[in-house]
């Protein structure tokens, strides 16, 4: 049992920064939704927000380097194209295209993967912004409390679907 | 006013939305671009290896930041309903969330 350095990478890439970018994500979804002056002391309010300046920040950067690795270092890998004669399973975008009941894992769904993928860094870093730059005031300003939610939301979804196709992509062909 | 009860300007916040929005955008409208265009495909493989995806993120990061800077700066110090900026956000996004999606895209080939 050992893991070549193509998957070392790619674990990586899909595990070690998705279950970074879940982690905070949910961190930051629980705390932006209870960041409400009833529910919280001025104090309390006060130290949930340094905390959720964290947890954004880092969701935010953890979804960049996750989008950035995945595009110049897994895919290219994932991209190269073969050689003739050569075993089309070390090449996942051939190997997917030659079989046509494969082949929509490629067409749709590393198409799609590929590009939705980077609306997420795009839209965690607003998030970050919003809570790092208006803190305390989320409490009081439940509209922008809810907006920053649902950019939250938006981004994280953006980034479930572009995980949920790797993982799905990788069971069919795997980087090896 | 005190400290406490000192609202912070809405256009920063406004910016960073927008900004995002405009990021969005420019990601759908690079990679239906490259369907469209064979020229605008080859130009955006600025790292072969990647090929034309590396041009699409290049060009939506550039105008993503570009634009926070430039509304950022213009609206520094103005109020912007966020509700509104949310809207504008939504629809961005929402344009360049549909120009990324293969059945999208791939009807300009």
């Amino acid at each position: 049992m050992a893991l070549t350095a193509k998957e070392i990478w790619a674990v990586f890439h899909g595990m070690i920064l998705g279950g970074g970018f879940l982690l905070s994500f949910s961190a930051g979804l629980a705390g932006l939704y209870s960041l409400r002056q009833g529910w919280l002391s001025v104090d309390g309010i006060k130290e949930r927000v340094q905390r959720m300046k964290w947890y954004t920040s880092i969701m935010a950067v953890i979804s960049f380097l996750t989008v950035f690795s995945g595009t110049y270092l897994v895919y290219p890998w994932y991209r190269a194209t073969a050689p003739e004669g050569a075993d089309l399973a070390l090449y996942p975008r051939n190997f997917l295209l030659a079989d046509p009941n494969l082949a929509g894992w490629h067409t749709f769904g590393m198409e799609w993967k590929e590009h939705v993928a980077w609306l997420s860094p795009i839209l965690a870093f607003a998030v970050a912004y919003l809570v790092v730059k208006y803190g305390t005031e989320l409490s009081k300003n439940q509209s922008l409390r809810r907006i920053t939610i649902a950019l939250l939301i938006l981004a994280f979804a953006a980034a479930a679907v572009a995980g949920l196709l790797g993982a799905l992509i990788t069971k069919a062909a795997p980087i090896i | 006013m005190s400290a406490d009860t000192k609202t912070i300007k809405s256009g920063p916040g406004a910016a960073a939305m927008i900004s995002a929005g405009i990021g969005s955008l420019f990601l759908g409208l690079m990679t239906t671009g490259a369907v469209i265009s064979v020229d605008l495909k080859n130009a955006l493989s600025l790292y072969a290896p990647a090929g034309p995806l590396s041009g699409k993120t290049t060009v939506a990061f550039a105008a993503w930041l570009l634009s926070w800077v430039i509304l950022g700066t213009i609206w520094k110090d103005k109020d912007f309903n966020f509700s509104r900026a949310f809207t504008i956000t939504l629809i961005l996004v929402g344009i360049g969330f549909l120009l990324t999606f293969p059945p999208i895209f791939e009807a300009f080939e």
